[in-house]
C-alpha cells in the first residue's frame, strides 16, 4: 500500500461507530465594529504601523507622490511601478509580463485593493491586482489605494464577500512587512517594505 | 528517565543558573501575554469564536480521512502536486528528490515547526543542500547552531548583543552592534540577496482548505512570500492535522491566531495560495509522523486541534522560567509536551512532569484543548508504562507502603516531624530532590491523630 492509503487507513480506523461525528457549529458574529468603519479601519492600521492618506481623487495621489518620493528622492533611478494606469504620470506601468526579479530595484509599488476590514486595518488583494505575487514584497516601500466605501466590518464579512471567489493567490495585508524577533524591539521592513501608505479615496 | 540526554529539571536549572536572564525571559513573555489578553477584550464574541474555532476543529478530527482526500482532489484539479509521507523520514526524502529533480543544492525556507519536527535542515546538510533559514529569529538560531526555543518567538532566549556577536561571526558585519533596528536591517540585506538567487523556497502551511484545495500561510516579515514568489519551485509542508472544512472558516482561525499568539488584530501577511503562478511548480507534503496514532488516543486526541500560536507558552510559569530548550522537543512548552510523548514516551517521559498543572495554559488556548489535564493523564500513562524517573517511582512506592499501613504511618509522621525540626538544613537542602522542585512547608508540632486524641480528652 502507497503512504497515502497507509494514512487514510489508519485514520479510518480511529473512527468510532458509538457516536456521530461533531456537527460544524454555527460562525459567531458580533455587531462590535459595524458603526464608524472609515475610522476604525483607519485607525487599526495605523496602529499596525500603516500610513492613512485621505485623498478624493488621483490627481491628489499623483500629488503626494510627486511631494513625498520625487522631491526627497537622492537618487536620479528612483523607481516606481504601478498597475494602475491612471498613476502612469508618475509610475512605471507595464512591468508585469517581465521577470519579478526584475522589480528587485522597485522603492516604491502602487497598487489597488479589493476592500479593507476595519477589526483589523488588513486590505484584501488578490493576483490580478498584483501585477505580480512578489511585487508588494520586494518593493522598498508600498502604497495601496482603496475606495472608503470598500470597507467590511470583520473577518467573517471578509469571507461573505470573497465567497467562492476565483484567484491563484490571494492576501490580507496589515501594514508593513515588520520583526520585533529581536529582544521584541519592533522594526518596520523586516524583507518586505519598510513603510506601508494607504490612499483611502473617500 | 532512562535515557542519556538531560531530562527537563536539568536543563532548566542551567537556565536557571543566570538569574537575571531568567527574569527577564520571564517578563517578556508575560508582557506578551498581557497584549493578549487586551486583544482578546476588544473582541466580545472572543468566548463564543474560541468554542467554535474548538468545535470545527472537532469536526475535522471526526472526519480527517474525507476532508483530506477532498483537499487533494482540489488542491490537484488546481495544478499543485500532492505528497503523502508517513513519517519524518518520507518527508525529508521527498523534499529531497524535488531538489534533485530540479538539480538545486541551495534553498531557502520560511518558519515550519514540522520541519523541525522532522529535522529537515540536519537530513539536507547531510546529503550537501544548504538550507537558509529566512524567519530573523530562526536565521539567528540557525547561525548560533540552536534549535528555536519558541513556536512563535524563535530567538526569544537571546540577547540583543548575542544576536550582534552571531551576526560578527557569521556575516561578518561589525563587531560589538546591538541595536535591533541595524542588526535586522543586515539581516535583511543578507537574506534578500537569497531571496533573488534560490529557485527553490520551503514553506510551512497554517491552514488548508479541503473545499478549495488552498492553504494559507501567515507571517509578519512577508518571508515566506519573498521565497515562494521569486522561486521556480514552491514546496509547502503541512500536518494532515491543519485541514479545515471551508474558506469561511478561516474568519474564525484568523480572528483567533495572532490576537492569541502576539496581540496583533491579524499578522502583517495572511497569504492564500491556490495555484503556481505561472511557470512555478508547486508541491504539497502531507505529512502524518504519527499523528494517525495520536488521533486514536481518546485522551489525547483533542491536541491536534492546535493551531500553533504559542499562548500557552506565553503565559505557563514553569515555560517562563525554565527557557524552551529545557523541553528538548521540536514543540516546547505546554502544548509540546503533550504533542511530544505520543512520538517517543520514553524520550519524552519527564515533559507531563514539567508543569504546575495551574490550568493558564487551557484557559488561553484559542481552541479550548484541555491541555493541563492531558498533561495530567500522560502522568498516569507514562508512571504506568514504566516510563517514569527511577527517583520518583521509588519514591511512589515507598509512599505506597507507609500509606497502606496505619502503623508505618504514624511511626513515620513523628519521625519526619522531629527530623525537619530538629536538622531543618538536612530537608531544605539541594541535596534533596523534592525540596528543589518545591518550598518545603514548616513541619507541624503534632500529628492530626494526636491533636484529636488531646481535644477530645480536654474539650
Amino acid at each position: 500500500m502507497s503512504s497515502r492509503d497507509n494514512i487514510l487507513a489508519a485514520i479510518g480506523k480511529t473512527k468510532r461507530n458509538d457516536r456521530e461525528p461533531s456537527p460544524l457549529p454555527q460562525i459567531p458574529t458580533s455587531d462590535t465594529f459595524n458603526d464608524r468603519l472609515i475610522e476604525r479601519f483607519s485607525e487599526t492600521l495605523t496602529g499596525v504601523g500603516g500610513q492613512v492618506v485621505r485623498v478624493t481623487d488621483w490627481l491628489d495621489i499623483i500629488q503626494h507622490i510627486e511631494q513625498t518620493y520625487r522631491q526627497v528622492s537622492i537618487s536620479p533611478a528612483h523607481r516606481i511601478v504601478t498597475t494602475l494606469p491612471e498613476l502612469s504620470a508618475v509610475a512605471e506601468v507595464g512591468w508585469s509580463g517581465l521577470s519579478p526579479h526584475l522589480l528587485a530595484d522597485a522603492d516604491l509599488a502602487i497598487i489597488g485593493a479589493h476592500f479593507g476590514v476595519a477589526e483589523n486595518g488588513a486590505v484584501w488583494l488578490t493576483e490580478s491586482l498584483l501585477g505580480h505575487r512578489a511585487a508588494p514584497f520586494i518593493c522598498q516601500h508600498l502604497a495601496v489605494v482603496l475606495n472608503a466605501s470598500n470597507i467590511v466590518p470583520t473577518m467573517h464579512d471578509a469571507y461573505e464577500r470573497i465567497g467562492d471567489a476565483e484567484y491563484g493567490f490571494g492576501l490580507f495585508m496589515a501594514g508593513p512587512s515588520k520583526s520585533a524577533d529581536i529582544e521584541q524591539s519592533l522594526v518596520m521592513g523586516a524583507h518586505g517594505p519598510k513603510t506601508m501608505t494607504l490612499f483611502l479615496m473617500v | 528517565m532512562n535515557t542519556k540526554t538531560l531530562d527537563h529539571p536539568e536543563l532548566a536549572e542551567r537556565f536557571n543558573r543566570d538569574e537575571e536572564r531568567v527574569d527577564w525571559h520571564d517578563q517578556t513573555l508575560w508582557w506578551i501575554r498581557q497584549k493578549r489578553d487586551k486583544a482578546a477584550h476588544t473582541l466580545p464574541e472572543w468566548e463564543a469564536l474560541r468554542e467554535a474555532a474548538s468545535r470545527i476543529k472537532l469536526n475535522v478530527l471526526d472526519n480527517l480521512d474525507e476532508y483530506l482526500v477532498q483537499f487533494e482532489a482540489n488542491a490537484l484539479s488546481n495544478g499543485i502536486i500532492v505528497h503523502w509521507a508517513a513519517d519524518a523520514a518520507e518527508h525529508n526524502q521527498i523534499v529531497h528528490k524535488i531538489l534533485i529533480d530540479n538539480q538545486v543544492s541551495q534553498m531557502v525556507k520560511s518558519k515550519s515547526m514540522l520541519t523541525e519536527e522532522c529535522h529537515l535542515n540536519e537530513y539536507l546538510g547531510h546529503h550537501g543542500i544548504d538550507v537558509v533559514d529566512t524567519d530573523l529569529g530562526e536565521r539567528i538560531v540557525q547561525l548560533a547552531g540552536e534549535p528555536p526555543s519558541h513556536i512563535v518567538l524563535p530567538c526569544i532566549h537571546k540577547k540583543k548583543e548575542e544576536i550582534g556577536e552571531i551576526f560578527h561571526q557569521h556575516m561578518g558585519t561589525p563587531a560589538g552592534l546591538s541595536d535591533p533596528q541595524m542588526l535586522a536591517g543586515l539581516a535583511r540585506t543578507d537574506l534578500r540577496e537569497r531571496f533573488l538567487t534560490r529557485r527553490v523556497a520551503l514553506t510551512g502551511v497554517n491552514f488548508a482548505i479541503a473545499e478549495t484545495g488552498e492553504f494559507v500561510v501567515c507571517t509578519n516579515e512577508g518571508n515566506a512570500d519573498m521565497g515562494a514568489h521569486l522561486a521556480d519551485v514552491h514546496i509547502a509542508s503541512m500536518g494532515i492535522e491543519k485541514i479545515i472544512p471551508q474558506r469561511k472558516h478561516l474568519g474564525v482561525f484568523l480572528r483567533l491566531l495572532t490576537r492569541s499568539a502576539t496581540g496583533q488584530p491579524i499578522t502583517a501577511y495572511s497569504s492564500h495560495f491556490k495555484r503556481p503562478r505561472a511557470g512555478q511548480t508547486m508541491h504539497l507534503i502531507l505529512v502524518d509522523n504519527g499523528r494517525s496514532v495520536h488521533l486514536g488516543r481518546e485522551d489525547f486526541r483533542n491536541s491536534l486541534k492546535c493551531i500553533r500560536c504559542g499562548a500557552c507558552m506565553n503565559t505557563c510559569p514553569v515555560y517562563r522560567r525554565s527557557g524552551g530548550h529545557s523541553y528538548h522537543s521540536a514543540i516546547s512548552g505546554p502544548i509540546g509536551a503533550i504533542l511530544a510523548p505520543n512520538l517517543d514516551m520514553k524520550k519524552h517521559a519527564d515533559l507531563p512532569f514539567a508543569s504546575t498543572l495551574c490550568g493558564s495554559c487551557s484557559n488561553v488556548c484559542p481552541v479550548k484543548i484541555d491541555i493541563h489535564q492531558q498533561l495530567y493523564k500522560w502522568r498516569q500513562v507514562i508512571t504506568q508504562e514504566g516510563e517514569a524517573s527511577a527517583a520518583k517511582s521509588a519514591s511512589m512506592q515507598v509512599m505506597s507502603t507507609v500509606l497502606s499501613n496505619h502503623w508505618i504511618y504514624k511511626f513515620g509522621g513523628s519521625i519526619g516531624r522531629k527530623f525537619m525540626q530538629w536538622f531543618p538544613g538536612l530537608v531544605s537542602n539541594k541535596l534533596n530532590p523534592w525540596y528543589k522542585h518545591r518550598e518545603m512547608p514548616t513541619p507541624p508540632e503534632q500529628s492530626f491523630q494526636e491533636w484529636y486524641a488531646q481535644n477530645r480528652k480536654n474539650p
